[in-house]
């Protein structure tokens, strides 16, 4: 748990006092990531930086867990804090393996356990330590020195984490491969992280919380569906977006939006059967599944209305289907590629698993502004 | 032919002026990283104290060897020493000053901001990140300045010999005092082939202590 108590930085400068961070009150909870967005100068780095130190708080308190670390030693604080910086900044002097085991080094640790930390924590972010470990920085390209960034951070398993913009210059494509590894590896570890980013499509994605800050102060703190929904004021508003509820698309699981139990044919039920169970439900086609449940095509009642015949010989191709773990965005996207309102969902095998409609999802997305 | 003849009928004499040289250069460099590159580190922490330091260091430079030897005898009297060969490591450890210096606070200060940020945020002490980290990578730069010092050295160090310190500038010196052509041309160019040896040892060495992780292409 980290908890920032009306934490305050004013910097004196040439042109007067600057006000970075504006009596700030947030709590980040045990395990969760917690993501600081803002345009630059709105001091969301500053904020971050003041919980190890690497700036002097003006006034405040930062707990971390029930000790107050404004009165501990910095130097051993920061041993115990997970630090990630967009620059990476892998000591090129050091092979990768001396730089992972840099804190644990640091610390003390038993050579052997370190080294063997190491390598457990390259294969984790899919780097073959018999081919990394004894490399040097500069042998590896920008996306492997930030995962070997991230594990350094990691290797003395620090309960808390900072990370600033630590996925800022990496190119987008593996962007998103390092953001879903340091996800799962997230679902494992539970640390609580403080993540700085400027990206609203990055703090969506990766935080339980997003806090947005303004001018040094924080403006919002909530769950990112709470806060691309229901924006406090114009200026979040505007920074997150006009096509925010766009983006709540991507916090929501096909699965979790799916309508289940379906109602589904067979190859040798009739197409009177067919349209007659359409008829019933409302539908406007109905999914044929296979002898074990894997969906096998379509039957549209327009077809099937007044038809003779089996559905094994009248139905059509399924025009598209989708894993129930992706995202509503890609559901969505998908509808509109094939022209369809509705999609079939199915499982990692294949079963025949439920359907999402464009009406279901507009309506999903509307619940929240109902209750309220 | 005379020449060729003379430095072959005296190659011991030469060995002996040469390790005379090479003993003079050698402390005085020696001593010269001792002070020069904690001096180097210590600056980068005050842009005031390093604009003064390499303005003194400077000016120091620029006073000429045997206006350098002149103001020691005076000085140096006082314990004996007024010539020989302490006036002239005292005047090569002054010379080499400013490139040890210079080259060592430029290292230093050019290190990677990020570097330094990612040391200090895992939890480095500032001798750790100087000893782990800033020094490693600042190795090359401050050997270069070093090669420049020998490299510059030998040749004040030639000039000693009209201070009695001994070194190959004794062929110099007597060889313009007897106008014998035979001694100035094998001291002028012992001195020269001494200064290109030197800095190929050095480029060899400032190779061996640059840590394998910088030297190697990207």
């Amino acid at each position: 748990m980290i908890r920032l108590d009306e934490l305050t930085k004013i910097f004196d400068t040439p042109s007067g006092q600057v006000v970075a961070s504006d009596r700030v009150d947030m709590e980040v909870p045990e395990g969760e990531i917690c993501v600081l967005l803002g345009p630059s100068g709105c001091g969301k780095t500053t904020t971050m930086k003041m919980v190890n130190r690497l700036i002097e708080p003006t006034s405040g308190k930062i707990f971390i867990g029930d000790t107050d670390v404004t009165k501990q030693n910095p130097i051993e604080l920061r041993r115990t804090i997970g630090y990630v910086i967009q620059q990476i900044g892998l000591f090129p002097n050091k092979t990768i393996e001396d730089n992972i085991c840099a804190v644990p080094d640091l610390l003390g640790w038993d050579r052997k356990k370190s080294r063997a930390r190491a390598a457990e924590l390259l294969e984790m972010v899919a780097l073959d330590p018999g081919t990394f470990l004894k490399r040097y920085p500069k042998e590896l390209s920008g996306g492997q020195q930030q995962r070997v960034g991230v594990i350094r951070a990691l290797a003395a398993d620090p309960p808390v984490m900072l990370m600033d913009e630590p996925f800022g210059a990496i190119d987008p494509i593996n962007r998103e491969v390092i953001q879903d590894e340091f996800l799962r590896m997230q679902g494992d570890f539970k640390k609580t992280i403080m993540f700085v980013s400027h990206d609203i499509d990055e703090a969506v994605k990766m935080a339980n919380r997003i806090a947005i800050f303004d001018a040094g102060k924080l403006i919002q703190y909530d769950a990112p569906d709470d806060l691309l929904a229901h924006p406090k004021n114009s200026f979040i508003a505007d920074f997150v977006g006009g096509d925010r509820t766009l983006k709540r698309l991507r916090l929501i699981t096909v699965g979790d939006a799916m309508m289940s139990d379906p109602p589904t044919v067979r190859a040798e039920d009739t197409l009177a059967d067919a349209a007659a169970k359409m008829e019933e439900h409302g539908h406007i086609s109905i999914v044929m599944v296979g002898p074990k449940g894997r969906a096998r095509g379509i039957v549209y009642l327009s077809d099937a209305r007044g038809a003779k015949g089996r559905v094994g010989e009248n139905h059509k191709k399924l025009p598209a289907s989708i894993n129930a773990r992706e995202d509503l965005r890609t559901a969505v996207s998908m509808m509109f590629t094939h022209d369809e309102t509705s999609l079939a969902v199915v499982d990692d095998d294949g079963f025949y698993k439920g359907y999402v409609t464009q009406r279901g999802i507009t309506h999903l997305l509307g619940a929240t502004y109902r209750d309220a | 032919m005379e020449i060729v003849g003379y430095i072959f009928d005296n190659l011991g004499l030469i060995g002996e002026r040469t390790l005379e040289h090479v003993a003079i250069v050698v402390v005085a460099v020696g001593l010269a990283i001792l002070t020069g590159v904690p001096i180097g580190i210590a600056i980068t922490q005050n842009q005031r104290a390093a604009d003064i330091v390499l303005y003194v260091a400077a000016i120091i430079i620029t006073v000429p060897s045997i206006a350098l030897f002149g103001v020691m005898i005076p000085v140096l009297s006082v314990i004996g020493q007024g010539i020989g060969y302490l006036p002239a490591v005292i005047a090569v450890l002054l010379y080499s000053q400013l490139p040890i210096i210079r080259n060592t606070y430029t290292a230093i200060s050019n290190v990677d901001p990020a570097l330094r940020e990612a040391a200090k945020g895992i939890g480095m002490t500032a001798a750790q990140r100087l000893r782990q980290v800033e020094i490693p990578l600042a190795v090359p730069v401050i050997m270069a300045g070093v090669r420049t010092a020998v490299v510059m050295n030998i040749g004040v160090a030639a000039i000693a010999a009209y201070i009695g310190a001994g070194g190959l500038g004794t062929f110099i010196s007597r060889g313009i005092s007897q106008t014998d052509p035979r001694q100035l041309i094998t001291g002028a160019l012992a001195v020269s082939v001494l200064a290109v040896a030197a800095d190929f040892a050095l480029l060899w060495l400032q190779r061996r202590l640059t840590p394998r992780g910088v030297s190697i292409p990207r």
